[in-house]
């Protein structure tokens, strides 16, 4: 398989990158400055590409590559890719799921104690040197408050699971109601978020859930609540989620992803009620490891005509 | 207020900076006489009028229960303290005394479990070393950050299965985490592997959870044969109390890496706080606030009020230390 051409959308995984150039003819993307020049160069060699949340393949890309036909992603999320143009024109899709479940749920109970027990605020005072004894505030106890869960999937669940060992009651919305759980359902975002004190985001990203975090969320979760995004950047108007933590409207926020990242509102850097994380849900050496091997396994399946591991499209 | 001379009186003992944050409740219930702060001499004459009504002590924080203040008290027996560990109280002084002795029971130890699962995430995760990345601006300049370590699948071992203990290990099962601990004995109703002592502990596992009482047996029980027996990935937690560990050797086991990484909510001396770990990133550091949150003040002061009104109605107390 050597003389397949693959094409890394960004730098995402140094055992990744190095496994894909034992296996086959690898392009990095980010070693050329001149795409157009790149694209019109490789254009018939490249049959695959491997992108992340960062980047994938969009409909311009896609359409660059004439002979590609597999986009194999580095992420559980394919909000990256043109999934109706791979649809259109046979590329099939993959993405890593499962893998990375456990530690983007770990991840978000991590977020929710940070905020909540102020952790980080913690650990900056004592860095500092300024700590005094009897220098002390509250902070706000995890166990027993209520989570609301937007989009009850895997990663959803096993985040319902850790919360319920603290004792929390679990509310969810997604689009249909699941009748086995014995969580509370609501239909509607502002209706779980005007019922629960603590709201993560844990669906995918689609249209549909774009901003899915506005303002009447925000209100509805209001100045006790916690806002927690394990998802995407977009999920939330930040804009709004801004506003309102400088306005006082909203507790607190635990934020591993944002709009633009990797730039992120200045706002949020001097706020102490807010917890901001590098996009590291699935950011660690054992996860990344399973993930790559998911990426390479899906790839070298699809070129000995195998079945895939992981099939999105 | 009319009938506050009917209530049982109680004194209370506090330093300067732990000032009662329940005195609100206590006043239903009793006559509160405050120790005064100011001088040897105000506390003389205010325990020559007052002493020998004093039949119960409320210890606030780590106010220092000594000889010195006891031989004060005549007329004293009973010692409500208000945290769950209770090193700053002379045992053995009470003991002999025939002084009641007790605790904050159970009312810290969700809050204290939580904290301890919020530092291991954090050290294993980069919580607040990925946030001081974000804030520092250097996110766009070093586009990704070093990977941490994932929680499932981790062995974690609990110094100390009480209270706490029990709580951390409850919620660590459901991060898929496997449980092993120590204790001064074995629990008959736990079914985690238990182990005679904490080498043998850290040796077969790759996070230690370090949350018993001080005493003169448990104190430096973390030392360095401890730290070589976790090894280099190994992580320590600490929310029990600073002298349960020897933080000379803990600094230097992280500075050469000999351990993987520690978080830290106690201290030796505190506030005092090695300056050598204020820049290493695998290391979390807390000011001794894991109990601090308004629903725990609620719970301790039923424990507090609760125990005292057992004490003065001769009832079963609720959070009793047992002095043997």
């Amino acid at each position: 398989m050597e003389s397949i051409g693959v094409l890394m959308a960004c730098p995402m995984n140094t055992y990744l990158e190095q496994e894909l150039e034992k296996r086959f003819f690898l392009f990095k993307f980010w070693d050329f400055p001149d795409k157009a020049l790149f694209l019109d160069t490789h254009r018939n060699t490249i049959r695959a590409v491997v992108g992340n949340a960062t980047a994938g393949a969009d409909g311009e890309l896609i359409d660059n590559l004439p002979k590609l036909e597999i986009v194999s992603s580095f992420s559980v999320g394919l909000d990256k890719i043109d999934l109706a143009k791979c649809r259109e024109k046979g590329i099939r899709v993959t993405n890593t799921p499962d893998v990375l479940t456990e530690d983007v749920a770990d991840l978000a109970i991590g977020l929710i104690l940070a905020v909540l027990r102020r952790l980080c605020e913690s650990d900056r005072y004592v860095r500092s040197g300024k700590w005094k004894k009897g220098d002390y505030k509250l902070t706000t106890k995890f166990t027993g408050k209520s989570v609301g869960i937007i989009g009850l999937g895997r990663i959803g669940m096993a985040l319902a699971k850790r919360a319920e060992a603290f004792s929390c009651p679990i509310s969810y919305c997604t689009r249909t109601k699941k009748p086995s759980l014995n969580y509370n359902y609501y239909p509607s975002v502002v209706e779980l978020a005007s019922h629960c004190q603590i709201l993560v985001v844990a669906c995918s990203l689609t249209e549909e859930t774009r901003h899915i975090i506005n303002r009447e969320v925000i209100d509805a979760l209001g100045p006790k609540g916690v806002l927690v995004n394990i998802g995407r950047g977009t999920h939330v108007d930040e804009r709004e989620l801004v506003s309102a933590l400088v306005g006082g409207r909203l507790g607190g926020a635990g934020l591993d992803v944002f709009e633009h990242e990797p730039e992120v509102p200045e706002e949020f850097l001097c706020l102490e009620n807010v917890v901001l994380a590098p996009h590291v849900g699935s950011g660690t050496m054992e996860t990344r490891k399973s993930m790559g091997d998911l990426v390479l396994g899906n790839l070298e399946a699809h070129f000995l005509n195998k079945p895939l591991l992981t099939p999105v499209v | 207020m009319s009938g506050t001379q009917d209530l049982p009186a109680i004194l209370i003992h506090r330093l300067p900076a732990f000032n009662l944050l329940f005195k609100s409740k206590l006043h239903n219930h009793f006559t509160l006489l405050y120790l005064p702060l100011d001088s040897p001499d105000s506390t003389h004459s205010f325990l020559s009028r007052h002493a020998a009504s004093v039949r119960a002590l409320v210890a606030v924080g780590p106010t220092p229960v000594n000889s010195q203040i006891l031989d004060l008290l005549p007329a004293l027996e009973i010692v409500v303290c208000s945290s769950a560990g209770i090193d700053h109280v002379d045992l053995s002084e009470c003991r002999q005394r025939g002084l009641l002795v007790t605790s904050a029971g159970n009312a810290f130890s969700e809050d204290v479990a939580d904290y301890s699962v919020a530092l291991l995430i954090d050290v294993l995760r980069r919580v607040s070393a990925g946030n001081r990345f974000v804030r520092a601006g250097l996110w766009p300049q070093h586009g990704s950050y070093p990977l941490g370590s994932k929680l499932g699948g981790k062995r974690v071992g609990i110094v100390g299965l009480g209270s706490i203990g029990s709580e951390v290990a409850k919620r660590l099962v459901a991060f898929g985490c496997s449980i092993a601990y120590t204790s001064r004995k074995k629990k008959l109703a736990v079914s985690y592997p238990f182990f005679e002592n904490v080498h043998d502990l850290a040796a077969d596992c790759n996070v230690l959870i370090v949350c018993c009482a001080l005493t003169d047996q448990t104190r430096h029980m973390i030392n360095k044969d401890v730290m070589m027996a976790l090894g280099k990935e190994g992580v320590i937690v600490n929310v029990g109390r600073g002298a349960l560990i020897d933080e000379n050797e803990l600094v230097q086991s992280l500075l050469r890496g000999d351990i993987g990484g520690t978080g830290l909510d106690v201290y030796e001396n505190e506030p005092h706080v090695p300056e050598e770990l204020f820049k290493l990133d695998n290391v979390v550091l807390s000011r001794h606030v894991a109990v601090l949150t308004p629903e725990s003040f609620e719970a301790l002061q039923d424990v507090i009020i609760g125990n005292l009104l057992a004490f003065f109605s001769n009832k079963p107390l609720l959070s009793p230390i047992q002095l043997d």
